[in-house]
């Protein structure tokens, strides 16, 4: 079998078993898969700057954010259906994605990760600040009667789950055939070699900023699903921490493969979720796995396993 | 209250802020000046010696004042051991390469700040001032009779207040003092310069490097065990003073000891002023927003100067 | 005269804080011709390349390529236009295979069709004598292997102006009568800009050579003028370079 088709078996695996779970997994991590998957997607987008373009952000959250609200600000205020809500989330984080690439990738390394996170934070401070119509920290609950899409009522547990399936499957399969296209494999280049690459005639800036907005779309794409999907929208998710969380998911589950954020999502939730049955303090789960993923295994779950044993992972 | 006597308010709130927060991001500053570290963990570094100086000052039972003074030594002796150890155990190990040590301090902060959830609890808790008389302030009026000195009601400070800003100053000029003067100071500065030229001399480079860092989360602890009688020790206490100081160590160029001193005086000042003003969050986003445009635009920082 | 110029570099300057590196340069390559550039260390046939390619922008004066002033354009539109540069600290993707290396030259110039792709990273690796290692990593060649597979890359864009920075330098002596042959094989197609320190790669390439010092052009003319030349053979002995 070819590179291409082995990665297209592997796509078509991963989602075939997921639709083989739906129908066997007991209800509870039938609800925590659900929510995997739509924070997946989130990873996925991180990925696509951090992994692939050598862009790391701290700042993600914004985009997140900004697709959340897109969402639940539209349909509280606006009483927008479903469908034109998450348009609207989409969109948001395109603009909001667009204007901070277009400043922040001036900057590269160090500089980038604090510009970023400085504009997520001024972003959660914005939320705050209008908290007449956000409802600050608090957040606001969409009502269970708007989140129907096209008929379907998506607070039912099964359907959020198929939805969810639906759009990781379809976020997994673009990200998939995007790292292999032609652009792709100029952004991967880029992370390699940037002047190089440059001097290979390519408009390096133009490339890191498409591939910035493409990173935050897809982060409010998973924004939007997730509030509409589970019926709350708060400022938490614009904090800090869910900046940091993306970036964690990533690095355990391998940056700069397709499949190394589904992985990540999965093992941090449940690392956490077990670990917050013991202690309150499960977040000191997250620091010390961050600190030995930066020690000892810098590539990740899949990165290792694609050094060591399967070279053709995508 | 009037305008004025609530603009001189207002300053003198925003003086205390400035001195913990001079401290604090000079502390971040040498950190970075020196190692090229981004030390996410600062705050928590802040926190800890607050958590510190409230153990220190409670479990010895002396009389308060001196149980705040004892905290006052050895809260900022041991944040700076902890730092030590983290530094030979972590940093070290990446070797000081700019992006893992952020994602790496990263850990450290929800692993210090979820341990001190675990031991210390979640409640806040104060620490007793050494001393906290009540400073009423005169104000010129124009009366009947002419000029005359009023005293506006609430208007006033307390003398504790005016202790943080002393000590601040006292322990800045003594830093200064120490990275200009001693033998220890050149070593740092000239690390900071040239790290092969440093080593090629014989310099231990990476005891500087663990030094500077244990140095600059004292500093932390040291401004937090200062701020502590007046904020209460809380285990999410971190966040804010990490924020500023990054606001400051970036507007005041980073690695520069005056440009951070002097940015941190405009941002505790200004940050303080739009807060009565205005609404502290907005006071928050107008500078996390001055940051991100001064890294965009003008990365030297607003007091620094180029290099080449 | 100024019609045949593929480039023509009119008073180029450019100056770091108070050092001139580059000072009032007027420089022409006729489509075709092989130029070499040579100079003795730090007399700014680096930097030059850099404000032609424009790597390095210029505090004063004119780049003309094709007839077109690209004085203005940034590096990666001129390379765009028709140059290759090769670094003169090798620049290749360590973690890449050669393939994707070469691969990403021939893309940007050939569009997306795998199989043209194909075809032309294997001629490009074939013209380097690399063809057989087309799937190796790049970072685990040898250094000279890594020259020749960055002027692989260099030729895979089937530029106009191609630009060498030191290309012979670290490659072994087989090689580089390898190099000398190739470099001879693409005379008349591809005009080449090749900065040298090997006298011996020097004469036996190139058509013209130019010789600048303390960032002025001292001589120019065929390689037997140039070696014969007192003032190139002062420069070269007064700082005592090999």
């Amino acid at each position: 079998m070819t590179e291409a088709g082995k990665s297209l078996a592997l796509n078509a695996g991963v989602i075939a078993l997921l639709i083989v779970l739906h129908f066997v997994l007991p209800a509870y991590h039938h609800g925590n898969l659900a929510r995997i998957m739509v924070l997946a997607i989130y990873a996925m987008g991180f990925n696509f700057a951090f992994g692939y373009g050598g862009m790391l952000s701290l700042g993600h959250a914004l985009f997140f954010a900004a697709g959340m609200y897109g969402m639940g600000l539209t349909m509280q205020h606006l009483d927008w259906p479903a469908g034109a809500a998450i348009v609207a989330g989409l969109l948001a984080a395109f603009v909001v994605s667009t204007a901070v690439g277009f400043l922040a990738l001036r900057t590269a390394g160090v500089q980038l990760m604090i510009v970023t996170l400085m504009f997520a934070q001024a972003g959660f401070l914005t939320v705050l600040y209008f908290g007449e119509w956000t409802r600050g920290d608090e957040g606001f609950v969409i009502q269970q009667s708007e989140r129907v899409l096209a008929g379907v009522d998506l607070s039912n547990e099964s359907t959020r789950y198929l939805a969810g399936l639906l759009l990781f499957g379809a976020c997994f399969v673009f990200m998939s055939r995007l790292v292999q296209s032609s652009f792709g494999k100029v952004l991967v280049a880029i992370r390699e070699n940037e002047e190089r690459t440059r001097m290979l005639g390519y408009d390096v800036a133009r490339y890191k900023l498409v591939a910035f907005i493409i990173s935050g779309t897809v982060s409010g794409l998973a924004g939007a699903a997730y509030g509409l999907l589970f019926g709350y929208v708060g400022a938490s998710f614009a904090s800090v921490q869910y900046s940091i969380l993306p970036l964690l998911w990533v690095l355990l589950g391998g940056a700069g493969t397709v499949l190394g954020p589904f992985i990540g999502t999965l093992f941090m939730f449940y690392l956490i979720d077990i670990s917050s049955g013991f202690t309150s303090a499960y977040l000191a789960i997250a620091g010390a796995v961050l600190v030995l993923l930066t020690l000892f295994a810098r590539q990740g779950i899949v990165g290792e396993a694609r050094q060591r044993w399967l070279p053709w992972l995508p | 209250m009037d305008f004025g006597p609530y603009l001189v308010l207002a300053s003198l709130e925003g003086a205390v802020q400035a001195s913990v927060l001079a401290l604090t991001a000079v502390g971040l500053s040498l950190v970075f000046g020196v190692m090229r570290v981004v030390n996410v963990a600062h705050g928590e570094f802040f926190m800890l010696g607050a958590v510190l100086a409230w153990v220190v000052a409670t479990s010895i039972g002396v009389h308060p004042a001196l149980g705040f003074v004892l905290a006052l030594v050895i809260a900022p002796v041991l944040v700076g051991a902890i730092a030590i150890i983290a530094d030979v155990l972590v940093l070290k190990r990446l070797n000081y390469d700019p992006e893992n040590t952020i994602v790496a301090t990263i850990g450290l902060l929800y692993i210090i700040q979820q341990v001190t959830l675990m031991t210390y609890g979640p409640d806040a808790r104060p620490v007793e001032a050494p001393f906290n008389q009540r400073l009423a302030l005169p104000w010129p009026e124009w009366g009947e009779g002419g000029l005359t000195l009023g005293w506006p009601w609430g208007f006033g400070t307390t003398s504790y207040k005016l202790f943080v800003i002393a000590a601040a100053i006292v322990l800045l000029i003594v830093l200064w003092q120490l990275m200009s003067r001693t033998k220890l100071g050149l070593v740092m500065r000239a690390t900071q310069l040239d790290r092969e030229m440093a080593l090629a001399f014989g310099i231990h480079v990476d005891r500087v490097y663990a030094f500077a860092f244990g140095i600059g989360a004292a500093l932390a602890a040291l401004a937090a065990t200062l701020i502590v009688p007046i904020q209460q020790a809380h285990y999410l206490m971190g966040a804010d003073p990490l924020l500023l100081s990054f606001i400051v160590v970036i507007i005041g160029g980073l690695g520069s000891l005056p440009g951070t001193v002097a940015a941190a005086v405009l941002i505790g000042m200004s940050d303080g002023m739009i807060s009565m003003f205005f609404s502290p969050t907005l006071a928050k986003i107008l500078s996390t927003l001055l940051v991100a445009f001064v890294l965009v635009f003008r990365p030297q920082g607003l007091f620094g100067t180029r290099r080449a | 005269m100024a019609a045949v110029n593929l480039l023509q570099a009119r008073g180029l300057t450019r100056r770091f804080g108070g050092l001139l590196a580059v000072s009032h340069v007027d420089f022409a390559i006729p489509a075709g011709q092989i130029r070499a550039l040579i100079g003795p260390n730090g007399a700014g046939k680096s930097t030059l390349v850099g404000l032609i390619s424009g790597r390095i922008s210029a505090t004063a004066g004119t780049v003309e390529f094709q007839g077109r002033d690209i004085t203005h354009l940034p590096a990666h539109r001129r390379i765009a236009g028709g140059m290759a540069y090769t670094f003169q600290i090798t620049s290749v993707y360590p973690r890449l295979p050669l393939d994707e290396n070469v691969a990403l030259a021939v893309r940007r110039v050939s569009g997306s069709n795998s199989d043209v792709i194909d075809r032309e990273t294997e001629a490009a690796l074939a013209s380097v004598g690399l063809a057989g290692r087309r799937y190796e990593t790049a970072g685990d060649l040898s250094y000279g292997h890594q020259r020749l597979l960055e002027i692989a890359m260099g030729l895979a864009q089937k530029p106009k102006l191609l630009i060498l920075d030191e290309p012979t330098q670290g490659l072994a002596d087989s090689e580089v009568v390898e190099f000398k042959t190739l470099i001879r094989s693409m005379a008349g197609n591809t005009t080449i800009l090749l900065i040298e320190h090997n006298m011996d790669v020097v004469m036996d390439t190139a058509d013209l050579v130019t010789v600048l010092n303390f960032g002025e052009i001292l001589a120019e003319g065929t390689p037997d003028e140039i070696s014969g030349n007192r003032n190139v053979q002062s420069a070269y002995l007064g700082t005592a370079d090999a």
